[in-house]
């Protein structure tokens, strides 16, 4: 069972904060883990720290996703989920882009396995993950033209002439 | 000995028996179906106890289940067909040789089913053509051969003439294959 070693990640906070000061925007400790809100230009310097830190180093990527907001904001937002064997400990890494230009740098060069839950991201959110070797669809069919999983998606299929809001009552 | 058919009308009397080419041809096509599954999900499990020796699909003369579409007659379709699926299935189709039938397994197959969303194909009738549609969700094994059994009526009933015909022609063009 997986428990948070509050020793373990306040030290990595300090050592988090020494070395990127401001760039690390944010730390809470939600529900299930410590969660890092960070800058979206040092994804790739901060995950390296991380990855080559001696006392902890995350060696592991769990998961990687997007996420759309669209209040108070509108932006879009990379969801990164670390794992250090060392100690059993996860962290959460959090960083926001704007709609307009969704560009941020790609984990592949750290992570292989970033590879495809990148594409993922890109599939569902539309997110230009830079650096990327193969950035192409993989779950949606290839001339697929929108982002699915964006809030201004509409939920039901747009192909269908047999059904309109009157079913609905709206 | 049992009769497994009913003969067809005939003219018949000592020693001859007489009935249209186009009769026999349908009695034998009939009951002598090979199916290829197509299965993509749970009605594809209901259509594994059809075939099963519960229900025993081979009684209708199905015993041999053809995994190549080229020496299958009745295409089913089982189970809901992704966006991404539908040119595999289309390929499918076009590989088997006439004459050809379709039918459509359960409520994802025939309409997209719940699933009225982005990546499911909303009825496989939008690539192609379709002969039996079975309802349900999914659709017990007794419904399964219920359909069978809508389909051996129409193969028996067939005119010869009919994959020639132009209205044949148009539904397939209208489908754009050939």
């Amino acid at each position: 069972m997986f428990q948070v070693d509050k020793d373990i990640i306040l030290l990595l906070e300090e050592r988090l904060k020494l070395a990127f000061g401001n760039d690390v925007l944010s730390y809470e400790m939600s529900a299930d883990m410590p969660c890092f809100t960070i800058e979206k230009n040092k994804v790739t310097d901060i995950v390296r720290f991380l990855f080559d830190d001696i006392e902890c180093p995350f060696r592991f990527l769990t998961t990687l996703c997007g996420i759309h907001f669209t209040r108070p904001v509108e932006k879009l937002g990379v969801i990164y989920h670390l794992h250090c064997f060392k100690h059993n400990q996860r962290i959460r890494l959090k960083t926001f882009i704007p709609v307009v230009n969704p560009v941020i740098e790609s984990l592949t060069p750290i992570f292989a396995s970033a590879n495809w839950m990148e594409r993922e991201t890109y599939d569902f959110y539309g997110i230009i993950f830079e650096g990327h070797p193969n950035l192409r669809r993989i779950l949606n069919v290839d001339d697929m033209t929108s982002f699915p999983l964006r809030k201004d998606f509409p939920l039901e299929d747009q192909t269908r002439d047999d059904k309109n809001d009157s079913m609905f009552g709206r | 000995m049992a009769s497994y058919v009913d003969e067809p009308d005939s003219f018949s009397g000592k020693g001859f028996f007489a009935t249209s080419f186009e009769k026999a041809i349908g009695l034998a096509r009939k009951n002598s179906i090979w199916p290829l599954p197509f299965a993509t999900s749970c009605c594809g499990i209901e259509f594994m106890a059809t075939m099963g020796a519960h229900y025993d699909l081979a009684r209708f003369g199905s015993e041999r289940m053809s995994f190549s579409p080229r020496q299958s007659d009745l295409l089913m379709v089982m189970g809901t067909i992704a966006k991404k699926m539908g040119p595999v299935l289309r390929r499918v189709y076009i590989q088997m040789a006439e004459p050809r039938w379709v039918l459509s397994v359960g409520a994802c197959a025939s309409s997209g089913g719940i699933f009225d969303t982005y990546s499911v194909l909303q009825g496989i009738d939008r690539i192609i053509p379709v002969d039996v549609y079975v309802p349900g969700c999914p659709p017990r094994p007794e419904q399964i051969i219920d359909g069978i059994l809508k389909i051996q009526e129409l193969i028996g009933k067939e005119q010869l003439r009919r994959r020639n015909s132009r209205e044949y022609k148009e539904l397939l063009e209208s489908y754009n294959i050939e």
